[in-house]
C-alpha cells in the first residue's frame, strides 16, 4: 500500500491481506541496499496469522520516493512517522541488518510506540572496512558482489527464497541492481556512522530478539556481545548454516524465531 | 582484506544448488522420487499453499531433485531461478502463456527450430497469439515488426539449423526501447559458449535434453529469468503487476521486486498447464552439466576439426559455420561466440537430394535421428525432417535447401569423425 510520510510517497508490502489499524502491527525493516522483498515470507506469514504488517521500502529504496535518509536516527523517526501515517498506534519492529539498528534507535527513541524488536543479523557496532565503503561510493557493482558472496553462506540453500527453483545469490544481486545509483553508499555510511547502538540499547524497554547466522561473516555473532549486554530483555536465536542473508538462507527457521517470539 | 569472488564456472557446475543431503548426507543429489510431500501439520500445510513458507507441496509445482537443477542452471547463466519443464518446447510454451494471452502478439526470429515454429505459426494462433518472422539479421525488421500488443521478441542464440548469430545486444536494445523483453532459446550455445543474460537478454529457455544432459537418454527443458526485466516500469504486463484472481488477487511483483515473471509462472502456467519434469530426469541432465565445460569444449574443438575437413572437400557446396569468414554472421560470432559456434552445423553436398541421401547412409559412427548435442555424433536431412512441416518459402529464408545436411558433433576420437565422413561422402559421389 502506498502512504504519504512526512510529505513523501511510501510503499509498504502488507503480506497479501489488508493493514488493519486495530490488529498488532508489525513493521519490517530491510537492510542496506534491499527493499521490502527479502520479508516476502514472514510478512507474508504474519498477515496471515493474526497480525498487520507494514514491511517498507525506506525512503529511496524500490517504490518509496527518496531521496534515502542519511543517518539511523533519521530512518528511526521515519518509522514512527510511518505508523503515524498507517494509524498504528504501536508496533513491533523486525530488522534485518541495517533495518536492525534502525529497529533499535527507533525503540530507544520512541519507547511508547514499539512494543518489541527483533534484529536479525545485527552487530553493534555495525563497521564498514573502509575499502567496502570506498567501493561502495566509487564502484558499486564491485561492492554489490562483495556484500553478496560475503551475505551467503554457501552455493546451495534449502529451501530457497522465495520458493524452491530461485537462486538466492543471483537474486539478491539483481535486487541491489534495482536499487537507485548512490543508495548503497548512503546506506553504508548510515551503518558506519551509527555510533549510539550500545547506549540506544541501553534504553530499550521492550523486549528484544536476536536472531544471528552462525556463519555470518557480515555481522558475526561475537559482534553482538555488548549489544547484549547492555539490553535489559535479550533473547538470542542462533541458526546454525546461515550467513548474513538469513532470510534467504534460512526463512523457516527465521519465521519460527519470529513467530514464537512476536 | 581481498576482493572475494564468485566460484568459477566449473566449480557452480558441481556443487550450485546443492549440498550432501541434509537427511542422509548423501554426496550426490537424491533423487526425490515422490508425488507428493508430508506437511508438519495443519498450519504449515496451510502456510506452504499460500506462499508464506518456502517449501514443496507435489511434484508437478516443485521437487527437491528439480530445485537443485533450476538453481545449478540459474548460477551458471547469471540468472536468478529457473524452472525445469517436461521439455524445451514445454519450456517455450511456459515463458510465452506467462506473459502473453489472446490478442497479444510477438516477434519472432524466423530461423527457428520446426517444433518452434510451428508453436508460433500455427498452434498459437488458436489461442489469439500472433507472431511476425523477421530475418533476425535485419534489425530495421525487429523494429517495424513491433506493435502496441508485442509483449515478446523470440530468437535463438544460434538458429537452427543455419546458424545465424542473433545479435543478442542489439535485439535486446531494441526490446527495451518498446519496453517488452527478449526471450532467446539457447540450446546450441549453453552457458559455457553465451551467457545471454549478460548480452541484454531477459529471458532464455534449453532444450536440456541436449548438451546439457549430454547423453540423449531424457527430454526436458529449463526456463531461465534474469530478474532484470522491470515489469512494472514498462506497463504491459498486468499478468505480473496487477492482482491475480487465480491466487487471491497476488500481485506478483509486490511478492518480489525481481522473480514476478517466475512466480507467476511456476504459480499458474506449471499448476495448470502441467508440463513439468519427472525428478529422474532432473537428476539425469544434473548429471550431464557436471561435466558440461569439459564436454563443450571438446565439442568445440571436435567440431573445428570437422570442418576444417568438409571446407577443403570437393563433394562439399558449402558449409555454414559462423568461425568460417564465409559465414554472413562471422563478425557478430567472434564478438559473441569466443569460446566456439558450438557442435551443430549444416553443410551442403554437390548432388543434391540424392546424393545426400546416399550420404547419411553411408555412414558408420555418425546416428541418422533426430536430436543434437548428444556425446555420440549425429547427422539428419532438415527440409524432410525437423523442419518438414514449413514450405519452401519458409525453408528457403531459414537457410535450408534440398541438400542441406545437419551434423551434430560428438565427443568421439575427431579422426574416425573425418574418417567416416570422408567415407561416406566418397559414396554419396558415386551415385
Amino acid at each position: 500500500m502506498d502512504l504519504r510520510v512526512d510529505g513523501k510517497q511510501a510503499y509498504a508490502y502488507t503480506g497479501g491481506r489488508p493493514f488493519d489499524g486495530a490488529r498488532p502491527a508489525v513493521v519490517f525493516i530491510h537492510g542496506a541496499e534491499h527493499d521490502h522483498c527479502v520479508w516476502v515470507l514472514q510478512s507474508r506469514y504474519l498477515a496471515h496469522h493474526g497480525r498487520s504488517v507494514l514491511a517498507v521500502d525506506l525512503p529511496g529504496h524500490g517504490r518509496s520516493a527518496g531521496p534515502p535518509l542519511t543517518s539511523v536516527e533519521a530512518l528511526a523517526d521515519w518509522i514512527v512517522a510511518l505508523l503515524n501515517a498507517a494509524g498504528a498506534p504501536k508496533a513491533a519492529l523486525v530488522g534485518h541488518s541495517m533495518g536492525s539498528l534502525i529497529a533499535l534507535e527507533c525503540a530507544a527513541r520512541h519507547p511508547g510506540r514499539i512494543s518489541r524488536i527483533a534484529l536479525v543479523g545485527t552487530a553493534v557496532p555495525m563497521r564498514v572496512t573502509p575499502e567496502l565503503l570506498d567501493a561502495t561510493r566509487d564502484a558499486e557493482p564491485a561492492a554489490q558482489d562483495m556484500v553478496n558472496i560475503w551475505s551467503h553462506s554457501g552455493y546451495a540453500q534449502y529451501p530457497s527464497n522465495p520458493g524452491p527453483g530461485f537462486w538466492v545469490m543471483g537474486e539478491n544481486l539483481r535486487l541491489m541492481q534495482r536499487q537507485k545509483p548512490g543508495v548503497m553508499h548512503v546506506d553504508f555510511a548510515a551503518c558506519n556512522a551509527y555510533a549510539n547502538g550500545v547506549q540506544a540499547a541501553a534504553r530499550v524497554a521492550c523486549p528484544v530478539l536476536l536472531v544471528l547466522g552462525k556463519r555470518d561473516v557480515m555481522t558475526p555473532p561475537r559482534a553482538t556481545v555488548e549489544l547484549i549486554a547492555a539490553l535489559r530483555d535479550a533473547r538470542v536465536v542462533e541458526i546454525p548454516g546461515s550467513g548474513h542473508a538469513l532470510m534467504a538462507e534460512k526463512p523457516d527457521e527465521v519465521l519460527d524465531a519470529l513467530a514464537a517470539f512476536l | 582484506m581481498p576482493a572475494p569472488r564468485y566460484l568459477s564456472f566449473d566449480t557452480l557446475s558441481l556443487h550450485a544448488g546443492q549440498r550432501p543431503d541434509p537427511a542422509t548426507g548423501a554426496r550426490a543429489t537424491p533423487i526425490y522420487q515422490t508425488s507428493s510431500f508430508v506437511f508438519r501439520d495443519t498450519d504449515h500445510a496451510a502456510a506452504l499453499f499460500n506462499m508464506e513458507r518456502a517449501g514443496h507441496v507435489y511434484s508437478r509445482i516443485s521437487n527437491p531433485t528439480n530445485a537443485v537443477l533450476e538453481e545449478r542452471i540459474a548460477a551458471l547463466e547469471g540468472g536468478i531461478g529457473g524452472i525445469a519443464t517436461a521439455s524445451g518446447q514445454a519450456a517455450l510454451h511456459l515463458a510465452v502463456a506467462t506473459i502473453a494471452g489472446a490478442g497479444s502478439h510477438i516477434v519472432s526470429s524466423r530461423s527457428l527450430y520446426g517444433g518452434s515454429h510451428n508453436l508460433l505459426h500455427y498452434t498459437l494462433p488458436r489461442f489469439g497469439i500472433d507472431t511476425t518472422f523477421v530475418d533476425p539479421r535485419d534489425l530495421d525488421a525487429w523494429r517495424t515488426a513491433i506493435r502496441p500488443n508485442t509483449r515478446l521478441l523470440f530468437g535463438e542464440t544460434l538458429g537452427n539449423p543455419g546458424l545465424d548469430v542473433l545479435d543478442v545486444p542489439a535485439v535486446a536494445h531494441i526490446a527495451h526501447d518498446a519496453k517488452i523483453p527478449l526471450l532467446v532459446d539457447a540450446t546450441f550455445t549453453t552457458p559455457y559458449l553465451m551467457r545471454p543474460f549478460e548480452l541484454g537478454a531477459d529471458l532464455l529457455y534449453h532444450s536440456a535434453t541436449k548438451f546439457l544432459g549430454g547423453h540423449g537418454i531424457v527430454i526436458g527443458g529449463l526456463l531461465v529469468d534474469s530478474g532484470a526485466f522491470d515489469w512494472e516500469a514498462s506497463g504491459k504486463f498486468p499478468e505480473l503487476t496487477e492482482p491475480y484472481s487465480g491466487f487471491h488477487g497476488m500481485d506478483f511483483q509486490e511478492e518480489s521486486t525481481v522473480a514476478a515473471f517466475l512466480l507467476r509462472a511456476r504459480r499458474e502456467g506449471l499448476r495448470d498447464f502441467g508440463a513439468c519434469m519427472a525428478p529422474t530426469t532432473a537428476f539425469h541432465i544434473l548429471q550431464g552439466i557436471e561435466t558440461l565445460g569439459l564436454r563443450m569444449a571438446r565439442h568445440v574443438d571436435n567440431t573445428r576439426k570437422v570442418v576444417q575437413v568438409l571446407v577443403g572437400h570437393p563433394a562439399v557446396e558449402s558449409v555454414g559455420y559462423p568461425e568460417l569468414p564465409t559465414h554472413p554472421d562471422h563478425e557478430i560470432a567472434k564478438r559473441l561466440l569466443p569460446r566456439g559456434c558450438g557442435a551443430v552445423f549444416p553443410f551442403s553436398i554437390r548432388g543434391g537430394r540424392q546424393a545426400g541421401r546416399k550420404f547419411i547412409e553411408s555412414l558408420r559412427v555418425f546416428s541418422h535421428l533426430a536430436n543434437v548435442g548428444d556425446a555420440k555424433s549425429l547427422v539428419i536431412h532438415p527440409a524432410t525432417t525437423t523442419h518438414f512441416r514449413m514450405d519452401d518459402a519458409a525453408l528457403a529464408a531459414a537457410g535450408i535447401g534440398p541438400g542441406t545436411i545437419r551434423l551434430s558433433i560428438g565427443l568421439e576420437d575427431p579422426q574416425d569423425l573425418i574418417d567416416d565422413l570422408a567415407g561416406a561422402l566418397r559414396a554419396a559421389q558415386k551415385v
